[in-house]
């Protein structure tokens, strides 16, 4: 709960699609989570026009000042996004009922995809991820498509964060502590770049991650589910320059957030460093959620 | 509850007069129920002072056990302990009373076998699981001390009266067998200072290891390095009772030394007592996959198999750079490298050497699909940029490459050529000297071979590698031969002689040797008597009743 409050703060009102109600109603489980795609654009719009937080000094409530304090925006155009065939989707038969809000029409029975929506809600998980990789959170890219598996998992090497574009055993992060041993730390951000799995079914790890209260930002495509994700991005995730502008957007902002990181503790260094602001993010060893399971 | 119970019995007690109990002068005493419990009927069951509502069950609320603090060993003293325990009750005595009203009994709940089961000291033995020995072994160690109230005067009043309880507890504890047994050693177990035994009633899920969760037996640092100290240190040991030099002491030493003070007739190598250095007892396992803040140090830790996965991707990219390496020369119009690797005398690595080598376990289509991958890689016509690479995983079949040596003719002092050569058959042994420029005289343990082999068959046998290739009178034979019977030490000569005559033949005689089977070893043995059967193969009589 406090991580999603945090969240909250911190996505600096890009606190995500389900989050325009007050933090006190994002105690109730995954209810917030729920229901995202009937009013998305409406969602959005207002999210980023409600004033800012008062700005606290301190590492970490430092970006929550802004809210695109990473100017995440200026790494992508509607040009790229549709030069790279983001607005693609799948035939009329494919369609998933919740993806019809994000459609921005249909042509010879395929299906395109809004852009206007597409840039915001990118700008929204684009920020997002910024902000967990500042707070030092762990980042899990996962991605069935057997095609982008070498891809997927080489951006995840080059940021520093981690990749599972295999076979997801039943219980990597429900059984965490019995499949890898107690004290281990779970994923604070998981991306999709592809949410369904190879059997066109949507991958385990949504609703894991929704059990977990884990928040996960996913490219969502016209035949997918966004229903449990708190950060989708309705978008072509089959074309391989879609899926090449997706994992290098993804690396720019983590690799930006982490040196801004690295800047601020460089220069702060020599001072003592206030831990009273910090997040549930920023939690010094063993972390929230392993002590909740021990 | 416990304790209003408990108070009432005692105040029963008190007016009912001296308990008549084994146990003398501790009139005054609370005797722990349980020591008369056993003494009772095997039902376990006490009767109740009908002042008592009933039925009234004596085990500890969960609220009272709560109150009390968690089980530690006698030994950690009483300081700790603030809360009164409740004494068990002086119900006992009503059982010397005379006519009783309608007795309720009182069920205990000890964790002691169900009141159907007879006391071991009844004559009969019903089989029971061990666990509730050891369980109420356990339990009782752990009870910590009495400590009293000033209703019920604690153990330091009591204390002659505790070491009569003891005794008069070993007594008639005797006669319980081995429970009695694993009670009196929990009595004795419970440490120095005043204390009595007391009832605790727990469950199996609280103090119960779940085994299975903890996963594979894992090995600290500290432990390898402690057990590699033991490991020297032993090694001197058994080299001063060789009376060696523990300085020089290799490893053969200690086999040897370890297999002449503990004889072993077992049959499997594997089984039969061993000191090895740790390293290669203990397998290697991997230490903690994260640090201090808590990530990961592999990128691909979150799949499970890190290794194996990480191979598949580095794997993969070398697929990927040898793709790129011919797209370019094609697109320079240059053909791609015609040299292939020769797979020939080389095999790729097993899944138990894989395995050894990620130190992970491996599945058998994970370890296919390795494999294939790999086989891909080599198949591409430019797959030679990467050889260095699949290198690390082919091994050369050695067994294969090396040829059958022949030996060359050797001369002894007068100028004679001559070979050797062993065989065997069945049991026996042979070793042979086959000499050029003979008349076909043959010896066999210094005897002549028509004493030795007065059979016909046998010396068919000997003369037969001759007669196949033609050379029936012109060589001298020198045997020796042990073991097995007449036909067999036949055998094993023919083998040897063939053998030692490859080296006066052709390469073609050789070949045609093989093939009319002369230097094949015949692997017939005798096949070992089944239980159920008369023999081998003979099954008993069948009667059809």
């Amino acid at each position: 709960r406090d991580r999603r409050e945090a969240a909250a703060r911190g996505g600096s009102w890009g606190g995500g699609s389900g989050r325009l109600r007050s933090s006190s109603s994002s105690s109730h489980g995954l209810g917030s989570w729920r229901c995202r795609g009937s009013c998305g654009q409406v969602r959005a719009r207002a999210v980023l026009n409600r004033p800012p937080p008062a700005a606290g000094d301190g590492l970490l409530s430092e970006p929550l000042g802004h809210p695109d304090f990473f100017n995440v925006k200026e790494l992508f155009s509607m040009k790229d996004l549709f030069s790279a065939r983001v607005h693609l989707g799948h035939k009329k038969g494919c369609r998933h009922r919740f993806m019809e809000p994000y459609i921005f029409g249909c042509r010879l029975d395929q299906d395109i995809i809004d852009l206007d929506q597409t840039m915001d809600h990118l700008q929204l998980a684009l920020n997002f991820t910024a902000h967990i990789a500042y707070r030092k959170g762990i980042i899990l890219f996962v991605s069935r498509n057997r095609q982008f598996c070498h891809l997927v998992e080489s951006t995840a090497r080059e940021c520093g964060e981690y990749a599972h574009t295999r076979y997801w055993q039943g219980g990597l992060l429900t059984n965490a502590h019995i499949q890898f041993g107690a004290g281990v730390r779970l994923p604070d951000l998981i991306i999709f770049l592809s949410s369904l799995n190879n059997v066109f079914e949507p991958h385990v790890a949504i609703r894991d991650a929704a059990k977990m209260n884990i928040p996960t930002v996913g490219v969502v495509d016209t035949n997918c589910n966004p229903c449990l994700i708190t950060y989708p991005i309705p978008g072509n995730d089959d074309s391989p320059t879609a899926m090449e502008l997706y994992c290098k957007l993804f690396k720019m902002t983590i690799i930006r957030a982490k040196d801004y990181r690295k800047q601020r503790e460089g220069a702060v260094q020599g001072r003592p460093v206030h831990h009273g602001d910090a997040g549930p993010l920023e939690v010094e060893h063993p972390p929230q959620w392993a002590d909740e399971k021990k | 509850m416990c304790r209003r119970v408990l108070s009432k019995c005692s105040l029963n007690t008190s007016r009912l007069g001296a308990v008549p109990t084994a146990l003398g002068s501790l009139s005054r005493c609370p005797t722990p129920l349980w020591v008369q419990t056993l003494s009772l009927t095997p039902s376990l069951t006490l009767p109740c002072p009908s002042s008592m509502p009933s039925p009234r069950v004596l085990s500890l609320s969960p609220e009272s056990r709560a109150q009390r603090l968690p089980l530690r060993s006698p030994r950690e003293g009483a300081a700790g302990r603030h809360d009164a325990s409740p004494q068990p009750a002086l119900l006992g005595a009503e059982q010397t009373q005379g006519p009783q009203p309608p007795l309720q009994h009182l069920h205990l709940h000890l964790h002691l076998p169900p009141p159907a089961l007879p006391m071991p000291g009844a004559g009969q033995r019903h089989p029971r699981p061990p666990s509730w020995r050891r369980s109420a072994q356990a339990r009782l160690r752990l009870c910590p001390p009495i400590v009293g109230t000033e209703a019920f005067p604690g153990p330091c009043c009591a204390e002659p009266g505790a070491a009569v309880m003891a005794a008069a507890l070993r007594r008639l504890l005797r006669a319980g067998g081995r429970r009695g047994a694993a009670l009196v050693a929990a009595a004795a177990a419970c440490g120095p200072g005043p204390q009595t035994l007391r009832l605790i009633y727990t469950t199996t899920a609280a103090w119960k290891k779940n085994v299975a969760a903890s996963g594979p037996e894992k090995y600290t640092e500290a432990f390898i390095k402690k057990q590699i100290e033991e490991f020297n240190l032993g090694k001197r040991h058994l080299a001063n009772m060789m009376g060696e030099d523990p300085e020089t002491f290799t490893q053969e030493d200690i086999d040897r030394a370890i297999a002449y003070l503990f004889p072993s007739g077992l049959f499997d190598k594997r089984a039969r007592p061993m000191m090895k250095h740790p390293t290669e007892i203990f397998p290697e396992q991997r230490k903690i996959q994260w640090g201090e803040d808590g990530r990961p140090f592999h990128f691909l830790f979150y799949t499970g198999k890190q290794s194996y996965y990480s191979l598949m991707h580095d794997t993969y990219e070398k697929l990927l750079n040898v793709q790129k390496h011919q797209d370019q020369l094609a697109a320079q119009d240059l053909p791609p490298q015609k040299e292939k690797k020769n797979l020939v005398g080389s095999r790729w690595l097993t899944k138990t050497e894989l395995e050894e080598m990620l130190l992970e376990k491996l599945s058998d289509d994970d370890y296919s699909r390795f494999i294939q991958l790999l086989q891909k890689l080599v198949m591409m016509p430019c797959g030679n940029i990467e050889e260095n690479y699949i290198k690390k995983f082919s091994r050369e079949i050695s067994a294969q490459l090396q040829k059958v040596v022949i030996e060359p003719l050797k001369y002894d002092e007068q100028g004679v050529a001559f070979s050797t050569g062993e065989g065997r058959r069945k049991t026996s042994r042979a070793t042979v000297a086959v000499y050029d420029n003979g008349t076909g005289k043959i010896t066999v343990n210094g005897i002549d071979v028509l004493h030795y082999f007065p059979v016909l068959q046998d010396r068919e046998q000997l003369l037969f590698p001759f007669q196949f290739l033609d050379r029936v009178g012109k060589h001298d034979m020198v045997c020796t031969v042990s073991g097995g019977g007449r036909s067999s030490q036949a055998g094993a000569i023919r083998l040897a002689s063939a053998k030692a005559l490859r080296s006066f033949v052709t390469e073609k005689e050789v070949e045609f040797m093989r093939q009319a089977g002369l230097l094949t070893v015949d692997p017939r043995v005798k096949e070992r008597k089944k239980p159920g059967q008369e023999g081998a193969r003979r099954k008993f009589t069948w009667k059809k009743r």
